[in-house]
């Protein structure tokens, strides 16, 4: 059983473009689409407000784990943590590991998120509803067409 | 990046539920566990005309299927739906991963530009 994902992406930029791209704030606020409140520094929870287009009123909140300048940036967070009903605190956070490894055309980037085994079952429930191929949700849309 | 984890295990087990699934009245009661609070068989017959004996019927080929699990509460029995853990944490890591994908492609496009 797995309780990690891994995903990398070939970057043709050099170590350090992507490494400022990573870690400083506000550069990774635009690709990640979040509007942070300061820098990352390890030890520091860094906050910020979604700025994805319909997800504006969800909150973001990292703990930065480790920075080791162009080679390892890792937080803790809790995932897909979007209800702003919901109080996800109390939940172990999920590890998110972002290495750099210098390649031919450019940068290696690979992101390793771990830890899923520690959320809770009414979570991957929650998760599992919301995906479009879940059936639970398939079901309910077909009771209401048919009812 | 990451792939589909749709395997041919998991297909037929969904073919399975699937199965289960395509009747009305089981349907039904899929619809009201939805929520995933554990309901009463009295609760689950309310606002139909069902009877506890159907219903009896239908959840026992739901609980075969993996759909629903049953549990004791003092001298009732409560109805859920299975949580799947398996299944469900493929679906949610392949969500999790896709959003990374698409996190991922946004920062490409931004180092690479100029």
């Amino acid at each position: 059983m797995t309780d990690r994902i891994e995903n990398s992406v070939e970057l043709k930029a050099p170590v350090s473009r992507v490494w400022q791209a990573l870690t400083d704030h506000r550069e990774f606020g635009t690709w990640f689409r979040v509007r942070l409140d300061g820098p990352f520094e390890p030890g520091r929870t860094v906050r910020g407000q979604i700025t994805y287009p319909g997800y504006e009123h969800v909150k973001w909140e990292a703990m930065v784990q480790k920075i080791e300048p162009e080679h390892l940036f890792s937080f803790t967070w809790h995932p897909y943590a979007i209800d702003p009903n919901q109080d996800y605190s109390s939940e172990v956070p999920t590890l998110v590991e972002f290495t750099l490894e210098k390649i031919a055309a450019g940068t290696l980037l690979r992101v390793v998120e771990s830890g899923f085994d520690k959320l809770p079952d009414k979570r991957r429930f929650e998760a599992f509803r919301m995906n479009e191929g879940g059936w639970g949700e398939q079901m309910k849309n077909i009771a209401q067409h048919v009812g | 990046m990451s792939g589909k984890r749709t395997g041919r295990h998991a297909l037929a087990a969904r073919a399975l539920i699937f199965a289960a699934l395509g009747d009305e009245t089981r349907l039904l009661v899929v619809t009201k566990l939805c929520d995933g609070a554990p309901l009463s068989i009295s609760r689950l017959t309310a606002g139909t005309d069902l009877t506890r004996q159907a219903v009896t019927k239908h959840l026992r080929v739901l609980a075969d299927a993996g759909v629903v699990r049953s549990e004791r509460s003092g001298r009732e029995s409560l109805f859920a739906l299975e949580p799947r853990p398996i299944e469900e944490m493929r679906n949610y890591l392949d969500s999790v991963s896709q959003q990374w994908d698409g996190a991922l492609a946004r920062l490409k496009a931004h180092v690479e530009k100029n």
